[in-house]
């Protein structure tokens, strides 16, 4: 098994002729992943590496079938591209765009509201389900199918931890990117969640960062109803107060946005923090033995 | 993106958020003449974007003329942590019976846009917040401009105590409500809130931030940055599309990534090093932004040695090996790097920097080992 995304989920890509949505349609395809669609306004009836593209979401929905969707338009745009997959009953929608206004952010999380929909990201690397599905921009070939659910607010040093995974042949069900905005989709709670209720997931990594609540939010959860071996990395001990680190979301803005008080939150709640992600993989040797 | 207390105040008076009167003035003869029009006595405000300004003596209530122009001289010539006082807000003094603090934020934990208001008024709200966090109370705006009828009375009760100030108030958070969605704010604060004597209240301080993804949307905010708040590394690092900010060691850094680049960061300090920066070169990284990051980096002259940490996904480690040597030839590099190249095209790229005679290492830690004891 895998969450959110395996060999079943169809895919439309929004902005498949912009220059990263047609490199990415590529690459989502030779991968495996099953592209059924494209979308960007006005240029329905085109194709792009053989996939057709549609002028509306509702549109390639009906002739595809789609149930997923993935983002890549420019950010000005994106909060439009969410709403017409939320209007259109998509129900995986995933946001690689990066530089939406939180503002737009927050409305799209009003739309969202009472809805059975799922967000991921935006500002996030995307999800990938290794050996099956691959929606978003990570590299596909150092993934490995197996038993370890990776989640993380990051993209590259999400790519670092599951590098350490797999050349230790520690395979994964499934690694989501949370994405580095203020306002997420998809917070960590809700991909525990999901983990935990997956058999195939036998351990968790959760990589986490600096800013926000989201990590002591997890630490709750974690503390009562995780029961598989959990292992984390927290990202920015060394960021100094009130600078924003590269993500809209990774600032300092009091004592419990801290590396270090996110760090021990974790550790009260029973997870084994490293310090180096390349530790990550004796700890699993040890707890799948 | 910081503004000044006068240009929040301007926003704030366009909005209808009741201000004191008065202007800001650079110097003498400007603030006698707003003083004129207000009326004496008159506050003085220094313009700084550092907290403190109270404790720091910027701020001076004067009775008339003669005080007016003793105290400005003074404040022109004060430094308020470092930033030198350039302008003056200079405003009427009002007889304050009651303080009030409120503000409107982003909650990214509630996915919402929060007001925010304590009766308790507001010197250290965060201080409030932990020793008597229910006099903060608070109403959330549901992602809507619109005030909602059916839950507004219960909120605006709980703050003010009589009807003409409940009035009063919910015309001050109407407006505050305005400025926030009409400018993408990431907050708007009124610091204190106050009523004076005669029962009027008043927005006696103005901070508002903007929300840095939302400027371009907005005419004229993006003029309102007072450079001289910004670190001119970081601004250029900015136009360059790179993401930098300095601080205090001596090993630069150049990293693909955010959270990869803070992690590189952390392990230098580990491992015994001290990091010069943090550096994040973004996704599809082109050959020339190799050479910005290092040519910006090398301006800093504690930097004793480079690691350049890529991840490669999207970004191609060739275009960052063609990067480094193109920058070997352009740019004085006086301090020894450390290279690490995992992912896509990573065979390409160390055969093109072995063949310039630069070392390349597959691992982080293998890397960061080197590169903290090139900086010794």
């Amino acid at each position: 098994m895998s969450i959110l995304i395996d060999e079943k989920t169809k895919v439309i890509v929004q902005g498949i002729t912009g220059r990263d949505g047609s490199f990415h349609a590529g690459q989502m395809k030779d991968y495996g992943t099953n592209v059924v669609g494209g979308v960007t306004p006005g240029k329905g009836g085109q194709e792009v590496h053989g996939i057709p593209v549609f002028n509306a979401v509702a549109e390639a929905k009906d002739q595809t079938g789609a149930n997923a969707a993935v983002i890549y338009v420019p950010a000005k745009f994106a909060k439009a591209a969410i709403l017409e997959d939320i209007a259109a009953g998509i129900e995986l929608i995933i946001c690689i765009s990066e530089g939406l206004p939180v503002l737009d952010m927050v409305e799209v999380r009003r739309v969202m509201k009472g809805k059975n929909i799922r967000l991921v990201g935006p500002n996030c690397p995307g999800v990938i389900s290794p050996g099956k599905c691959k929606i978003g921009i990570m590299p596909g070939h150092i993934h490995k199918p197996g038993p370890i659910g990776v989640v993380s607010r990051s993209g590259t040093l999400t790519y670092e931890v599951v590098y350490n995974l797999s050349i230790n042949d520690i395979g994964q069900t499934s690694c989501v990117g949370l994405g580095g905005d203020p306002i997420i989709g998809t917070r960590f709670i809700d991909v525990l969640e999901l983990f935990m209720k997956d058999d195939d997931t036998k351990g968790i990594v959760m990589v986490g960062e600096i800013g926000g609540e989201d990590e002591q939010k997890a630490a709750e959860y974690i503390k009562k109803e995780v029961t598989k071996p959990i292992v984390g990395f927290i990202a920015g001990r060394t960021a100094p107060t009130g600078k924003r680190m590269g993500h809209a979301g990774a600032i300092i803005s009091g004592g419990d946005s801290t590396a270090e008080a996110k760090r021990n939150i974790l550790m009260d709640a029973g997870v084994t923090v490293v310090d180096i992600p390349d530790e990550i993989p004796a700890f699993f040797k040890e707890k799948l033995k | 993106m910081k503004i000044h207390e006068y240009q929040a105040t301007e926003l704030f008076r366009k909005a209808g958020v009741p201000v004191v009167s008065g202007a800001v003035a650079t110097d003498v003869s400007q603030a006698l003449k707003i003083a004129d029009e207000t009326g004496y006595p008159v506050v003085l405000k220094s313009q700084v974007l550092v907290g403190g300004r109270g404790k720091a003596g910027g701020i001076k209530v004067v009775k008339d003329k003669q005080e007016l122009e003793t105290a400005f001289a003074q404040l022109l010539k004060l430094e308020i942590k470092g930033y030198p006082v350039e302008k003056i807000l200079v405003v009427g003094a009002i007889n304050i019976k009651k303080e009030f603090y409120t503000a409107i934020a982003v909650d990214g934990t509630n996915d919402d846009v929060v007001l925010i208001a304590s009766a308790e008024g507001g010197v250290e709200i965060e201080e409030t917040a932990k020793t008597n966090p229910d006099a903060i109370k608070k109403y959330y705006l549901q992602g809507s401009p619109q005030i909602d009828q059916a839950r507004w009375p219960d909120f605006i009760s709980s703050v003010f105590s009589t009807p003409e100030l409940q009035k009063q108030g919910t015309k001050v958070f109407e407006s505050l409500i305005k400025v926030f969605f009409d400018n993408d704010c990431s907050i708007a604060e009124i610091n204190p809130l106050v009523i004076d004597d005669k029962g009027v209240m008043y927005a006696a301080d103005a901070k508002i931030n903007f929300d840095d993804n939302a400027l371009s949307r907005h005419e004229g905010l993006a003029d309102m940055r007072d450079m001289r708040y910004e670190d001119p590394d970081e601004l250029e690092a900015k136009e360059k599309d790179l993401s930098f900010v300095k601080l205090d060691g001596n090993v630069g850094c150049i990293v693909n990534g955010a959270g990869l680049a803070m992690a590189t960061m952390d392990i230098i300090k580990l491992l015994g090093g001290s990091p010069a920066n943090f550096l994040d070169v973004g996704g599809s990284s082109s050959p020339e932004k190799v050479l910005n990051a290092l040519s910006i980096i090398l301006r800093n002259k504690e930097v004793k040695a480079i690691l350049i940490n890529i991840f490669g996904g999207i970004t191609r480690c060739d275009d960052i090996a063609n990067g480094i040597l193109e920058a070997k030839k352009q740019l004085d590099i006086p301090v020894p790097l450390a290279v690490r190249l995992t992912g896509t095209n990573e065979t390409e790229a160390k055969a093109i920097l072995s063949k310039a005679g630069i070392e390349t290492y597959s691992t982080m830690r293998e890397a960061v080992n080197k590169v903290v004891e090139l900086a010794k």
